[in-house]
């Protein structure tokens, strides 16, 4: 199997405002890293969904995204629960099993200046809510989706999920005679501008995902392979530590450059692919010999049928697209958020009732 | 067809029986029966609103199948000098332009009234109690219509026309009526205003009129509007300010869905920056359009949906979410006949204890119940006022006859105070309360309602985790049984305070009345009316008409002070006569159901006869 270069995480901290630089580490908005920690995990110990929720700190506390104005949604399930245990300073909504998408498609378009991050896991999504899920991605809501994904229901130990890969064992479940749904494949027939995949075994190529993530335009699907080490783990699981640490194979080698960023990285000409993102970040793609092109829609198909059909434990940006416009977009919303306008907006005056009164005459 | 009332139903409260020469005036049903998808809406809701353009009391209903095109519709016009104007079983003029169903909607003809039958129909008229009338639709339609799809659809203008005639309906009252329906468009006015009075000229050289019955103009209408309840849910909830809808197409819901399409890109988009106060999602399912809606209701926005029965019971399990996590939605419920898909186009009033105890574990929700179109535009505002004050779902519980069908009524009121966004922490609130003094579940003021903060608001201490699972006064997940049990406690306490919150009954008591009625919802109109004839037959009765859930304590009271009380509604399981049997169990005894459920709205004649056969002890 080739080997791909390791992800280049994210470039620079910004230096900490002088004053402060002395007693404590603080970032861009003068918060220590403290500020975005959560409760104590419940999970066991060793669970990839805590790698997660701490790749998720560092993400948010590196590009100083304010925990205010970020909201944290979950379904129902191990995955869900991990929303509390990263930014007890965001709201945060555990909903429903399955029905984050709906929950995250009202709450961020209430209030559309908010950031989401959504955690939910592979029975969530890819089961009880698969349908919710393709819906959400159609209306492109800005948020980034992350898929903790396990192959198997932890909290009602240990039943095969809907990504569980065609002949898989578990202890009780015994064997998988049933193809797996790839929620990369689902979000990029559904028109997803973000489809990634990535692996919690790997912390710094989840943070600079999460990064990205957090500056696209609309969905952004991080489908992040996370060992549930008391039910799926053995070495021979695909979805285990030993697996993905044996075989995980990076389609690119990327940069993510915060809009406040100087570009660090030194690349020969033509080597270099940019992205840039809504929000004035940029991707910087490097262009391997036979590399992966992720805004190529059909060759980020062929590469997850690829995958598929050599079970390959492939890792990375698998497709971005930045040009679809989002549901607030759409929406046409201005300025206030929704849930944030006074009576004076939202209640039409007088004269205009009386006016419609009389037509209906 | 409709529905064979057998029992012998007695006149209208207000008709004497005049003898075979007086004029009917003003006081009689057309009964229209045609294909659906044939155009018959637009001829039908002309000859309405030209008739309350008149002057004259009006309703009209709609009973149509779950189909799209071909199958039988029926269009019943009520005329009441009096203003009763709930339904009635059968109708003195029968217009029949359906060959499918003319033999039957002969037979239903009132004696004494008129059968008027497009002229390819071939039926026996056998009956010497008719006055016949065959019009030749088709050929006055394709005499004077070259498009042949027009050709069907004015061919409907044809009897508005010689009814017109007939009854001695101004056409400028027509034309009126249609330049409403087409929103002004000279085209089409003229297209359907040309077949009107060519029809009107054929009548009267062609028919000799036998019948009693004629129009005369009134003034009991001026100053009132006609509107479907729909709409009027629609207008309510935007002067509500609602600002985000999610729904899901269902019979008879989509028109609330249609109303804020309508309304709101007119009246809700701000003059200066061009940008809208609102956004509609059409969502995959119903369960989905729930959970957006609490979505929006959590981050603050004021959020609505609308459906019916299916879709009500997929949004089960986040009504009980909402109840329990505490975030404020408002779901109207249009309801139609169940069970299953049930009859998707006819009434019922079947989901009352289904919305009053949707979800799993102990939950219960407040229930709206409008009983006019006054009250759908009353209660789509005062609904958000509720659910935010109370921060809890809220149902409106309206149903396909106030829904879908129009109905006169007086203007609608502005509301009468300011939004009340209920108990929501500021920045500032925060800062003064300092470290611990905010917990979102924290019964401070012991009306069972914690304040909250909303997401995005920039404090330190402002956030909070939202789940459906235990929870401690603080937010925090917690299995502790004395948290959890505070925390239902306390939702009761919240329940009382809702049931002091809630619209009052509208409650008249009768002197000397032994007899009492309540009922709710849509039925009012027939109730009124049977109140009525039910008094000439020496029975007196008091009414209470229930306005929302969770049963008021005026009730109990109410039942106290009457020998028999009738519950009246729409329903097979007697479904509020059960809750009040619960709410005032010392009485439940005197408590008795008065229940019907067809799918046709209830008339006025099947509650006073049942009613009086119960007090004779006759079953």
């Amino acid at each position: 199997m080739t080997t791909v270069p390791v992800v280049k995480p994210v470039t620079t901290t910004p230096p900490a405002p002088a004053a402060t630089r002395a007693a404590k580490k603080v970032n861009i908005i003068g918060l220590e890293r403290i500020d975005y920690k959560g409760a104590d995990s419940t999970l066991c110990a060793g669970c990839g969904h805590d790698s997660i929720a701490s790749q998720i700190i560092t993400a948010c506390y590196e590009m100083g995204v304010r925990p205010e104005n970020l909201i944290k949604l979950s379904g129902i399930g191990c995955s869900s629960k991990s929303p509390a245990y990263f930014m007890s300073r965001s709201f945060g909504i555990n909903t429903l099993h399955g029905r984050m998408a709906p929950v995250a498609t009202g709450a961020l378009t209430a209030n559309h200046k908010l950031h989401g991050i959504g955690v939910s896991g592979d029975g969530d999504t890819g089961s009880i809510g698969l349908g919710n899920f393709i819906h959400m991605l159609r209306r492109n809501v800005r948020m980034v989706y992350i898929v903790e994904n396990n192959g198997v229901y932890g909290l009602t130990k240990g039943q095969f999920s809907a990504t569980a890969d065609l002949g898989q064992e578990l202890k009780h479940a015994g064997k998988n005679e049933l193809p797996p749904i790839d929620l990369c494949m689902e979000a990029i027939a559904a028109e997803c501008g973000f489809v990634a995949r990535g692996f919690a075994g790997d912390p710094k190529q989840v943070v600079a995902l999460i990064k990205a993530a957090l500056s696209h335009r609309g969905t952004a699907v991080l489908d992040i392979i996370s060992p549930c080490v008391t039910f799926n783990n053995k070495d021979e699981s695909t979805k285990s530590y030993a697996w993905g640490r044996a075989r995980d194979e990076r389609i690119n080698d990327f940069t993510f450059v915060a809009p406040q960023d100087e570009i660090k990285v030194e690349y020969g000409p033509g080597e270099m692919k940019e992205v840039e993102l809504h929000d004035g970040s940029r991707i910087l793609l490097k262009k391997l010999d036979q590399g992966h092109d992720p805004t190529d829609r059909l060759a980020a198909t062929n590469l997850l049928q690829d995958a598929r059909d050599h079970q390959l434990f492939i890792t990375g940006l698998i497709y971005v697209n930045t040009e679809r416009q989002n549901l607030a977009e759409h929406e046409d919303l201005g300025d206030v958020p929704l849930a944030r306008m006074p009576e004076s907006r939202l209640r039409p005056p007088r004269e205009s009732l009386q006016k419609i009164m009389a037509a209906m005459a | 067809m409709i529905v064979a009332e057998v029992e012998s139903a007695p006149q209208a409260a207000s008709t004497s029986t005049p003898d075979e020469q007086t004029p009917v005036v003003n006081d009689f049903c057309i009964n229209v029966a045609t294909k659906n998808g044939s155009g018959s809406a637009t001829a039908n809701t002309t000859l309405l609103r030209a008739l309350f353009k008149m002057g004259i009391p009006v309703s009209g209903k709609n009973v149509f199948p779950s189909n799209i095109q071909g199958m039988p519709t029926w269009y019943t016009i009520r005329l009441s000098k009096d203003n009763y104007i709930g339904r009635r079983p059968n109708a003195e003029i029968v217009v029949a332009m359906n060959p499918a169903t003319a033999l039957e909607d002969h037979q239903k003809a009132e004696p004494g009234g008129v059968f008027m039958y497009a002229d390819d129909i071939k039926i026996p008229l056998n009956r010497t109690d008719l006055s016949y009338y065959p019009i030749p639709a088709k050929k006055l339609a394709s005499e004077n219509e070259t498009d042949p799809k027009l050709r069907t659809y004015v061919a409907n203008m044809v009897y508005v026309g010689a009814l017109a005639q007939l009854l001695g309906i101004d056409l400028l009252d027509i034309e009126r009526a249609l330049l409403y329906h087409f929103r002004g468009k000279r085209k089409p006015v003229e297209t359907n205003m040309k077949v009107v009075k060519l029809a009107a000229e054929w009548a009267a050289a062609n028919l000799k009129k036998t019948d009693r019955f004629r129009v005369q103009e009134m003034h009991a209408t001026d100053g009132m509007i006609m509107i479907d309840g729909n709409t009027a849910a629609a207008l309510g909830a935007i002067y509500g300010g609602v600002s985000f809808v999610a729904w899901y197409p269902i019979t008879p819901a989509t028109g609330v869905a249609d109303g804020l399409n309508e309304y709101l890109p007119r009246l809700r988009i701000d003059p200066e920056t061009r940008k809208p106060s609102y956004s509609i999602v059409q969502a995959e399912d119903e369960l989905a359009a729930l959970g957006m809606v609490i979505g929006a209701g959590w981050a603050g926005a004021r959020a609505m949906t609308s459906t019916s029965g299916p879709g009500i019971s997929l949004m089960a399990e986040f009504t009980g979410y909402g109840y329990f996590a505490e975030i404020p939605a408002v779901i109207w419920d249009i309801q139609r006949m169940g069970p299953s898909t049930g009859m998707p186009t006819r009434v019922s009033q079947g989901d009352l204890i289904t919305a009053h105890w949707l979800g799993h574990g102990d939950s219960k929700h407040v229930c709206l119940l409008p009983g006019s179109v006054y009250e759908c535009f009353e209660f789509g505002w005062r609904a958000f006022d509720l659910a935010e004050r109370l921060q809890t779902p809220v149902f409106v519980l309206s149903d396909l006859d106030l829904g879908m069908n129009q109905w006169m009524t007086r203007p609608f009121d502005y509301p009468d105070q300011p939004m009340d966004r209920g108990k929501v922490l500021t920045a500032e609130d925060l800062n003064r309360l300092g470290i611990g003094g905010f917990k979102r579940y924290k019964d401070v003021d012991g009306d069972g309602i914690a304040p909250r903060t909303l997401p995005g608001t920039e404090h330190p201490l402002a956030a909070y985790f939202t789940r459906g699972t235990g929870h401690d006064e603080n937010a925090r997940l917690s299995e502790r049984p004395e948290d959890w049990e505070g925390n239902m406690e306390r939702l009761t306490r919240k329940f009382e305070t809702a049931r002091e919150l809630v619209p009052r009954p509208v409650e008249e008591r009768v002197e000397g009345a032994q007899v009492a009625i309540i009922a709710y919802g849509s039925t009012d109109f027939a109730v009124s009316e049977a109140r009525e004839m039910l008094a000439k037959q020496g029975i007196k009765t008091s009414y209470m008409r229930l306005r929302a859930l969770p049963l008021p304590e005026e009730a109990k009271a109410f039942v106290a002070a009457h020998e028999h009380v009738y519950v009246v509604e729409m329903n097979t399981d007697a479904q509020m006569c059960q809750l009040l049997r619960l709410h005032v169990p010392e009485a439940a005894a005197k408590i008795s159901a008065c229940n019907h459920n067809d799918g046709m709205p209830l008339t006025a004649a099947w509650i006073s006869t049942t009613i009086v056969k119960k007090e004779k002890g006759i079953h």
